[in-house]
């Protein structure tokens, strides 16, 4: 069986979870509508690192007795470390716009709107910003409205910032430092070239750029088992899609 | 005050309300508000806590409302909501976006009768950018430095609506830890709340129901409406049904489609009811 995008996807983040020079993952929280980072989460834990995983949308089991206002009083306290985002348009500055394209609040295309980013970017020691639809629509030079700022002036509280971007094609460093992205590793198939030519903003990029590891053996037997095991409930139609699991009765 | 229908409880809320419901995901009355559409409800002004879903598109779609504010308008897996994105488009409906935790605090600050309450992140936004209602100031107990943060005023809907599980015979429902919901509740002028049924005696006096429940305190009016989450999931009772939603998203994407849905799954039900 070769190894499906999402599963390459999922070990990537996996990874970047687990990177030794980022914050600590005590506790993560994986929003709605989010298979891939929930697949990276399950991975991390079945790997047998102690991490709680808050899945926000799962059907049973939800982990908050204080209603939807629990995940982000637990932020506001500095008690989830990661959180993942996206957005309807990322820019070279990590500035995220999940409101819409055109003027305020979206009257070119509008997005679904920002839920917790203004918040969550600023209260997580370190976000992980996902994307898998890698185009110069996606990945702007500027984006047209700002959700959620990739960095924040000296004196605004702000505990983190992205630690690294994850799209189809590669995967970005994040500086905050100097507010840009560098190319870290390329998915296979793509060069620094065509991810120049897929990237409405500029980026650095080294003379060499590793290609992103493949899943190990031992990752991809427990994404195709027990992630998928984990998954099904929440996810039936990713995991279908994926690993052709159908749900059991 | 328990009522005879869910089309009397809709007729509790007047034009022109503040209307705050949640999302799917936390126990939406989708009765009442096919209710408020078959009421000809105007004007309203809806609040998503702390975003909105199925029930704000069809009564937006139906022209029941003038504002929308909240932290995102969507329908899940079945994507955008249709017309939602039509109505903000044309200009017909004015969006107010926040971001999740200042509507909780918002509410939170009704709950305990202070004007404001600050919150964290959001400077930088733009979303800060066009709430001129919000403010930022230095923060009064900072050591060093003006640390700025934000202010956002208390927020006092004029109904809360959703559903619940079940009532009492006191009037107090029990949905779990479904907690924003009481959240609402408690920050409402009034709460109108459907329920699945009812049942005898008092969810206080139950250590284990009473953590689970809203008190008849903060609880207006209540009206039995069976499965009145659907399509929404209610807790351990009954699943969200997909199909329902993306079937009313591909029919919402024109408004002859939208109006054939209205007919069949908001009016024609009331008039079989009535020509019985």
């Amino acid at each position: 069986m070769s190894i499906a995008l999402e599963e390459r996807l999922a070990a990537t983040l996996a990874r970047l979870i687990l990177d030794p020079a980022a914050p600590p993952a005590r506790h993560i929280a994986v929003g709605a509508a989010s298979p891939i980072p929930a697949a990276a989460c399950w991975l991390v834990r079945l790997m047998g690192h102690p991490v709680r995983l808050s899945l926000l949308h799962k059907r049973s089991g939800n982990p908050f007795t204080e209603g939807t206002r629990e995940l982000f009083d637990l932020t506001g306290q500095g008690r989830i470390d990661l959180f993942f985002l996206g957005g309807g348009q990322i820019d070279g500055q990590a500035n995220l716009n999940l409101v819409g394209t055109g003027d305020w609040p979206g009257t070119g295309v509008r997005f679904p709107g920002s839920f917790g980013s203004a918040f969550m970017y600023f209260m997580t020691p370190r976000t992980i910003l996902f994307r898998e639809e890698h185009s110069p629509r996606v990945l702007v030079e500027k984006v047209d409205n700002i959700s959620a700022p990739g960095v924040s002036p000296p004196g605004v509280f702000r505990r983190g910032t992205a630690q690294a971007l994850v799209t189809g094609k590669c995967v970005f460093r994040f500086h905050p430092d100097r507010a840009r992205f560098s190319l870290e590793s390329l998915h296979p198939g793509d060069t620094v070239d065509s991810v120049r030519a897929a990237t409405g903003f500029d980026f650095d990029a080294e003379a060499d750029i590793p290609a992103t590891p493949d899943p190990t053996e031992a990752e991809l037997a427990l994404l195709r088992g027990r992630v998928c095991d984990e998954m099904a409930e929440t996810y039936p139609e990713f995991c279908k899609r994926v690993w052709g699991r159908t749900r059991a009765a | 005050m328990m009522l005879p229908s869910v089309d009397a409880l809709a007729a509790m809320v007047p034009d022109g309300a503040l209307v705050a419901m949640p999302p799917d995901n936390s126990l939406p009355s989708v009765a009442l508000a096919k209710a408020l559409i078959r009421k000809g409800a105007r004007n309203l002004r809806l609040l998503g806590v702390p975003v909105s879903g199925f029930a704000t598109d069809i009564l937006i779609g139906a022209g029941c409302v003038a504002e929308v504010e909240t932290s995102a308008v969507s329908l899940g897996e079945a994507g955008f909501a249709p017309r939602f994105s039509v109505a903000l488009k044309e200009g017909r409906i004015k969006v107010r976006d926040a971001t999740c935790p200042a509507i909780h605090t918002m509410l939170q600050a009704s709950e305990k009768g202070v004007p404001f309450m600050p919150l964290r992140g959001i400077i930088g936004s733009d979303i800060l950018a066009n709430r001129p209602d919000w403010k930022v100031v230095p923060n009064p107990f900072a050591e060093d430095g003006s640390d700025p943060i934000v202010l956002l005023p208390a927020k006092q809907p004029d109904f809360a609506l959703f559903h619940a599980v079940m009532a009492d015979s006191e009037g107090n429902v029990w949905l779990g830890r479904r907690r924003e919901c009481a959240t609402i509740a408690h920050a409402s002028k009034a709460a109108l709340v459907t329920v699945e049924r009812v049942v005898e005696g008092n969810f206080l006096e139950d250590e284990r129901l009473a953590s689970g429940a809203i008190s008849a305190t903060y609880v207006s009016a209540t009206a039995i409406a069976e499965r009145g989450a659907r399509p929404a999931a209610l807790l351990d009772e009954y699943g969200f049904d997909q199909a329902y939603v993306s079937d009313y998203a591909r029919a919402a994407k024109t408004e002859e489609g939208f109006r054939a849905w209205l007919d069949r799954e908001v009016f024609a039900g009331a008039r079989k009811v009535a020509a019985e």
